[in-house]
């Protein structure tokens, strides 16, 4: 064997160095793109390291304010959305919702674990982009109606008899595009539901097909409040692409709620070109958005919601902290029903993959069941178990927000604010507007170490 | 005849009573007069009526029909019948942008011409235009019959799925993946039976049929330049 250190008469060599630009991964898709012509397409979100949560931390109270008992002093976690406008706003008792999820991505069965474990913890769930299943409404006690360009199953009845609806204009894994659904997953139910034909590869437009900027969506949420009686509250969801002009012009069009979602959130399946390059992260998001609502004197009176890598109770309580009046959570849920379970481990290596890095949800073989249509992959996933490791993990997300809230002394998780946060890196520092710890300082606003 | 003039009545009241009337209303015959180009006049019904509109409406006119017959003697902004479920909509003029698009159902008939994106991604509703259409008419269209008794405009079709086109006058250009298809016995009786409800002056044998090439269906890495 070869001393990769020495040659044959002794002398050192060089070590071999691989690139820091062309890691073994990068030459990878190189040699994959080459080899099949076509890009990478995966579900989930950003997977890049980037500024997020984890570089916030809570100063927790001392001298210059008090602490509330943990076991004793109660601590509020009641979101009420679509005050603005709506008739019949929602009321939920905790601040962290189920984001939309499509049946099609997403098995019948996974949509009644949402609703089941979404409902048993007192808060909301969320159609996709493929209509409204009997699953999720029989099961979700608290249901919003996504609003999507495909409008694939839209129609006046079950705009109805949803709790909100929630205009689609863009999505934090893939800001200006569209969904997709590949053929192994058009099953027939799909098919029927999306009014395609079975088996194909299909590409959700991008656009609303009937309204094209901030003015005329103002008139189209006009006429689905007329179709609804005004009695539903309207969110509009954005991806994190220009947060603050996003969130004033959704105000403008007369959003009840905006839903906010970073580059971290996830998709059931776009290129991972769009994944990776198109959006900003949950953290840099967050402060332009309030800053839009505080400037049209709207915080609080229009909502807002985040979305976006939110993992913890912790994340609950810093994007509240920021301004948020709520989270919504989509890949987080799926990893409490099952998803990327170690247990499915030698199932996950057949398919050339390992637990905690599955992502070709798009090619519909799940061995946890989840994203599948596949009937004898959906029947490894129990809806009542999976619903209830949702609701259990939603209640101890709430309670690790109510920890933290309890610690700054607030008796409500909305009283969570900007001071009770420092930021450990620069970079966290300038995206969420928090002074740097040890410091009042806030890179780009001027002040002093 | 009942009639609701809305320069003295406000659009949450016209649109209220008329969601109103169900199956079993007696109350059928309807008139709005004074419409002023409002917008989302006569959305969401459900009731088998016939709303007669006396003048041109704003966007949204009939949107998300079940059921109702709805004639507007003028024209219609954009997005008239859009996401129409069943039932008629009527147009004696012309019908501006995304005219019925995404309906599922029923049938849009007009009279003059229509803009941009007619049709657009239609889920199985019939539309006859008596006139023109303009471009991107049927984008992703998915079922249903667009009907064209003049010229349609650049890139009619686009990638279609299972939508039927046919047109009478020019095509200016095709979109992705839409193609000129064989006429064939069972679409010149579909063509015979909307041009008689739509009360077009036409013959199907006039007609050319347009659908999809379905090589777009699929992804391959060698129809990428039609995108």
């Amino acid at each position: 064997m070869n001393d990769m250190t020495k040659n044959a008469a002794g002398i050192p060599r060089t070590v071999p160095q691989k690139s820091a630009t062309f890691t073994d991964a990068v030459n990878a898709e190189i040699r994959r793109a080459a080899a099949t012509g076509i890009y990478d397409i995966r579900g989930g979100g950003a997977k890049r390291k980037v500024p997020h949560f984890d570089d916030l931390l809570f100063l927790g109270a001392s001298m210059s304010r008090y602490p509330l008992e943990g076991y004793r002093e109660k601590c509020e976690t009641k979101v009420v959305l679509g005050t603005r406008f709506a008739k019949k706003p929602i009321e939920l008792d905790i601040p962290i919702t189920i984001a939309g999820m499509s049946f099609g991505a997403l098995s019948g069965p996974a949509k009644e674990a949402l609703g089941r474990g979404a409902t048993a913890a007192g808060t909301s769930t969320t159609t996709g982009d493929g209509g409204m299943t009997e699953e999720e409404r029989g099961h979700s006690k608290t249901l919003v109606y996504q609003y999507l360009p495909s409008r694939y199953g839209m129609n006046p009845d079950d705009l109805r008899r949803c709790d909100a609806i929630e205009i689609v204009v863009g999505q934090g894994a893939k800001p200006g595009g569209g969904g997709m659904l590949l053929g192994q997953k058009i099953s027939d139910r799909v098919a029927e539901m999306r009014n395609l034909p079975k088996g194909i590869d299909q590409r959700s437009a991008c656009r609303h097909p009937d309204w094209t900027g901030p003015d005329d969506l103002e008139i189209k949420i006009m006429e689905l409040r007329e179709i609804t009686n005004w009695e539903k509250p309207i969110y509009i969801k954005v991806g994190g692409a220009r947060p603050y002009f996003d969130t004033t012009l959704a105000i403008k069009a007369g959003a009840d709620v905006v839903v906010l979602d970073g580059m971290q959130g996830g998709t059931a399946a776009t290129q991972d070109v769009f994944i990776e390059h198109v959006g900003q992260p949950t953290l840099a998001c967050i402060g332009p958005a309030v800053q839009a609502l505080q400037d049209l004197d709207m915080h609080r009176e229009v909502q807002l919601i985040v979305s976006g890598g939110i993992r913890t109770g912790a994340d609950v309580a810093k994007a509240l902290a920021l301004g948020a009046d709520a989270v919504s959570i989509g890949t987080a849920a799926m990893v409490a029903l099952g998803d990327n379970d170690p247990h499915w481990e030698a199932e996950y290596n057949a398919l050339g993959t390992t637990a905690g890095a599955y992502d070709d949800w798009h090619e519909g073989r799940d061995p946890a069941g989840i994203t599948t249509q596949d009937p004898e992959l959906m029947a490894h996933f129990d809806p009542v178990a999976g619903g209830r490791r949702l609701s259990n993990y939603l209640k101890v997300m709430t309670l690790e927000a109510q920890t933290i809230a309890r610690a700054c002394g607030k008796n409500h998780v909305h009283n969570l604010e900007p001071e009770d946060l420092c930021a450990l890196t620069v970079e966290a520092s300038a995206m969420s507007g928090v002074p740097l710890a040890g410091t009042n300082w806030v890179p780009g606003r001027g002040g002093n170490y | 005849m009942q009639t609701i003039d809305m320069a003295s009545t406000a659009l949450r009241e016209v649109n209220s009573t008329l969601q109103a009337q169900k199956a079993d209303t007696n109350q059928k015959q309807w008139e709005i007069v004074n419409p002023k180009g409002s917008h989302a006049i006569a959305c969401g019904l459900d009731g088998p009526i016939d709303v007669t509109v006396r003048g041109s409406t704003g966007y949204y006119c009939a949107g998300m029909n079940k059921q109702a017959h709805v004639h507007i003697v003028g024209s219609a902004g954009p997005g008239v019948a859009e996401n129409m479920m069943s039932g008629t909509v009527i147009i004696d003029g012309d019908a501006s942008q995304y005219a019925g698009a995404t309906g599922n159902g029923g049938l849009l008939v007009i009279k003059g011409n229509a803009s941009s994106r007619c049709g657009i991604s239609m889920k199985g509703i019939d539309i006859v235009v008596h006139g023109n259409i303009g471009h991107m008419s049927a984008f992703m269209a998915q079922s249903g019959n667009l009907v064209v008794l003049g010229d349609a405009g650049d890139a009619l079709g686009d990638s279609l799925y299972e939508a039927r086109l046919f047109v009478r006058g020019k095509v200016k250009s095709l979109g992705a993946d839409c193609i000129e298809k064989e006429m064939r016995p069972e679409h010149l009786e579909i063509l015979a039976d909307l041009l008689e409800r739509a009360g077009a002056d036409a013959r199907p044998e006039e007609f050319k049929r347009y659908g999809s090439a379905r090589k777009l269906y699929n992804f391959n890495i060698d129809n990428a330049s039609a995108y």
